[in-house]
C-alpha cells in the first residue's frame, strides 16, 4: 500500500507530462469501447433486423437452392413436401417462391428476382398487407427502399415486368407498385419485387411450388426428404462473420491510438529511470530490494492506466451515453455494404466489455512500464547515486 | 331463304379469299429457299446500341445447316478472338483474355450474346417453325412499299421461348420484312426488322437486320451482312472444339 502511495505521488509529481499521456490514454481507452459497443450493437441489430425481415425462426430450404447461385432457383421451385402442408395451412409455414424476371421502368431493363409471399403472413416485418390491393387490373406489387430509389420507382407506378414460366416461355405483364418499404436488410430490399404468391405461381405455371418455408417458432423441425432446414445461428452466421471481419478492421484504429499512448508511457519511463537514478540508489541504499524498486516503477507506469480510467469516465462517459441512447448515423446504406445496418447504429457498451478493455490497458501499459524499469535491476547503486549508473 | 342465301354468299366470299393466300408451308418453303442454304459463310458486323452508347463489332460466321455454326469475332480488340461454336443444342465459348473454353447450357443461354438484344437461345433455336407453331397467313400489309403476306405462328409445343410469332413477307421476293414475337399475354415482347434485300447468288437476302427488345428503349442491335456466300465449301476442322483455341 505504501508503495503504491509513492508511486502515485511520484507520478503526480511529475506534473503536466503525466496528465498528457493519461489524457492519450484515456482516448484509447475511450475509443476501444465505443468502437467495440457500435461494432456490438451493429451485430445485434444486424441479426435482430434479418430474423425480424428475412428468416423468422429459420427456413426451410429446397436441396438445390442456392441463394447465391440465382440458375438453382427454378430448378428449387417445386411443390411444398406434403407433410408441411398442416403447417403451412396454419401459417406456421410461410412458403416463398424465387423468380428471375426483368422489369422495364421508364424502359430501362433491369434484372430482378421475384419474390412470391402469402399477402396475409406475420413472420416477417415485410408489410405484405399492402399486396391484398384489389381496385388494380395491374399485378400489385411491393419494394424496398432501396430498389425504389435505384430504379426511381414511387408508389401507383405502373410499368412492365417480363419473366419465364416454368416452360421457359417469356411472358410479360404490367404491374403497379402498391407499396414501398423501408427496410435495414439488403437481400430483402436489393433486387427483389415482393408480389403475392399465389399470383407468382399462376404467372409461372407452378401451382403449390416454393423454394423456401420461413418457420414460426411455434412450429417443430420436421425432418423432410429433399428439404434442409436451416437454423437462425446458421443463417445469421455469414452476418455475424462480417462484423467480426469489420471489428478487426477498426481495432487497427485503436491500435494506432493505443500504440501513441504506450510510446508516451514507455519514453516517459525511460526518462524518469534516467533522471532518478539518483532517487533509485537512494532507495537501494536504505535497504530497498532493486525487485522492489522495479516493482515500485512499473507500478508508477501503471497507475497512468488507472488515471486514464478516471480522465476517461469524466469526458468519456457522456458520449457513450449518447451512443447507447441516442446512437449515431452514418448516413450510409446498408444495400451498398452488403450487410443488415439501420439509419442509426447504437452501441451496446456493456460491463463486460469495459471491464475487459480496462483489464487490456492496464495489462499493456504494465508491460510497457515493466520494460524499462528492467534496467534498475542491473544497476550499481553507488553508480546510481553518483549519477553514472545508465 | 334470303338469309340462306346470305350465309352462302358470305361464306363464298370468304374461301376466295382465303383461296387468294398461298399456303403457309408454301411461304415458309420460299422464305427457307432465301435464307438458308448448305452452307453459308460471310461477315457481320454487330452495332450494338446501349445506354452508354453504341459499340460495334465484326465477327466472321462459318454455318452448316442450321445445326452448326463457328463465329469468330474480328473486332475490336477487347473482343477480338473470341470465338462460339455451335453443335447441335450445345454451344462452347472461347475467350482469348482468360485462355479458357467454356460450355453455355442451361439457364446461361438466356444470358444476353455480347450485350446486345440477342439471346444465346435466339441464336441458337433452329428447329423448324412448323415444327414448334401453327402457321396460318391472316392477311395482307404494306411494309416499306411492299406487300406483303402475314403470317400468325402460334406455339403447338410447351417449350416455347415466344407464345406467337407475326411474320411479314415479302409477297414478291419470299423474304420476310419482320418479325414480331409475342408473348402469351400478347404483349410484344422482340421485332425483327430486315431491310437491304439484295439478289446474291441467284437468291433474295436481308443485308441488315434489327433485333429490338420492345419492352426497352433504344435503337436494338443493328446486324449488317457485309459479305455472303452460299453453299461454299467449309473444312470439317471448322466444326471442331479444337478450332476454337
Amino acid at each position: 500500500m505504501k508503495l503504491i502511495k509513492t508511486a502515485f505521488r511520484s507520478l503526480i509529481g511529475n506534473g503536466l507530462k503525466t496528465w498528457l499521456n493519461v489524457f492519450v490514454l484515456s482516448i484509447s481507452f475511450v475509443l476501444i469501447i465505443i468502437l467495440q459497443g457500435i461494432l456490438k450493437g451493429w451485430s445485434n441489430q444486424a441479426v435482430d433486423d434479418t430474423i425480424k425481415w428475412e428468416i423468422a425462426d429459420g427456413q426451410y430450404w429446397q436441396g438445390k437452392y442456392d441463394p447465391y447461385d440465382p440458375f438453382s432457383f427454378d430448378s428449387s421451385a417445386v411443390a411444398v413436401p406434403a407433410e408441411l402442408q398442416p403447417d403451412i395451412d396454419r401459417h406456421l409455414l410461410e412458403p416463398v417462391l424465387i423468380t428471375q424476371a426483368s422489369i422495364y421502368p421508364q424502359g430501362r431493363m433491369q434484372g430482378v428476382l421475384l419474390r412470391g409471399i402469402n399477402p396475409d403472413q406475420q413472420l416477417l416485418k415485410i408489410p405484405t398487407k399492402m399486396l391484398n390491393t384489389s381496385d388494380t387490373t395491374e399485378i400489385p406489387v411491393i419494394v424496398g427502399a432501396f430498389m425504389a430509389r435505384q430504379n426511381k420507382l414511387k408508389i401507383n407506378d405502373v410499368f412492365t415486368l417480363r419473366w419465364r414460366d416454368k416452360n421457359g416461355t417469356f411472358e410479360a405483364a404490367d404491374i403497379r407498385v402498391a407499396g414501398i418499404f423501408k427496410t435495414s436488410v439488403p437481400s430483402v430490399d436489393n433486387g427483389s419485387v415482393w408480389l403475392p404468391l399465389k399470383k407468382l405461381q399462376e404467372m409461372t405455371l407452378r401451382k403449390n411450388c416454393a423454394n423456401i418455408l420461413i418457420k414460426s417458432p411455434d412450429a417443430a423441425v420436421k425432418a423432410v426428404p429433399g428439404w434442409n432446414f436451416k437454423s437462425v445461428d446458421k443463417l445469421t452466421e455469414s452476418t455475424r462473420l462480417l462484423v467480426k471481419t469489420k471489428s478487426i478492421g477498426t481495432s487497427m484504429f485503436y491500435f494506432i491510438f493505443l500504440l501513441l499512448a504506450m510510446l508516451a508511457v514507455f519514453d516517459t519511463q525511460m526518462l524518469s529511470i534516467f533522471r532518478r537514478q539518483r532517487e533509485i540508489g537512494t532507495l537501494v541504499a536504505l535497504g530497498m530490494t532493486r525487485k522492489q524498486v522495479v516493482w515500485h516503477f512499473t507500478l508508477e507506469g501503471t497507475i497512468n492506466a488507472i488515471l486514464a480510467f478516471a480522465v476517461g469516465a469524466v469526458w468519456g462517459t457522456p458520449i457513450m451515453w449518447y451512443m447507447v441512447v441516442k446512437g449515431i448515423s452514418f448516413n450510409m446504406d446498408a444495400n451498398e455494404i452488403g450487410i443488415a445496418m439501420a439509419d442509426t447504429m447504437y452501441a451496446s457498451i456493456t460491463p463486460g466489455l469495459v471491464i475487459g478493455t480496462m483489464l487490456f490497458i492496464l495489462c499493456v501499459t504494465a508491460v510497457v512500464s515493466y520494460l524499462p524499469a528492467r534496467k534498475i535491476a542491473k544497476m550499481n547503486p553507488t553508480e546510481a547515486i553518483r549519477g553514472k549508473a545508465l | 331463304m334470303k338469309q340462306l342465301k346470305f350465309i352462302i354468299l358470305f361464306l363464298s366470299i370468304n374461301v376466295l379469299a382465303m383461296a387468294q393466300y398461298p399456303s403457309e408451308k408454301n411461304i415458309l418453303d420460299k422464305i427457307d429457299d432465301n435464307m438458308s442454304a448448305k452452307t453459308r459463310v460471310m461477315t457481320v458486323k454487330m452495332e450494338i446500341d446501349g445506354a452508354r452508347g453504341t459499340r460495334t463489332m465484326e465477327s466472321k460466321i462459318w454455318t452448316e445447316g442450321d445445326k452448326r455454326s463457328f463465329t469468330e469475332y474480328l473486332s475490336p480488340a477487347r473482343e477480338k478472338g473470341t470465338k462460339m461454336l455451335k453443335l447441335e443444342n450445345q454451344l462452347w465459348i472461347y475467350s482469348p483474355t482468360t485462355d479458357r473454353v467454356m460450355q453455355i447450357s442451361g439457364h446461361m443461354l438466356r444470358q444476353s450474346v455480347m450485350g446486345s438484344d440477342m439471346s444465346y437461345e435466339d441464336m441458337m433455336n433452329d428447329t423448324p417453325l412448323l415444327e414448334r407453331y401453327r402457321a396460318d397467313v391472316t392477311g395482307e400489309e404494306t411494309i416499306d412499299d411492299r406487300k406483303c403476306w402475314v403470317v400468325t405462328l402460334t406455339a403447338i409445343k410447351e417449350d416455347v421461348n415466344y407464345y406467337s410469332q407475326k411474320l411479314w413477307v415479302d409477297e414478291e421476293r419470299y423474304v420476310p420484312l419482320r418479325m414480331d414475337l409475342f408473348a402469351k399475354s400478347g404483349k410484344l415482347l422482340k421485332r425483327t426488322t430486315l431491310s437491304d434485300i439484295q439478289k446474291v447468288q441467284g437468291r433474295w437476302f436481308p443485308k441488315t437486320m434489327v433485333y429490338k427488345d420492345m419492352l426497352k428503349e433504344g435503337n436494338g442491335t443493328r446486324m449488317t451482312f457485309m459479305s455472303i456466300q452460299f453453299n461454299v465449301s467449309i473444312s470439317e476442322s471448322t466444326f471442331n472444339k479444337a478450332n476454337l483455341k
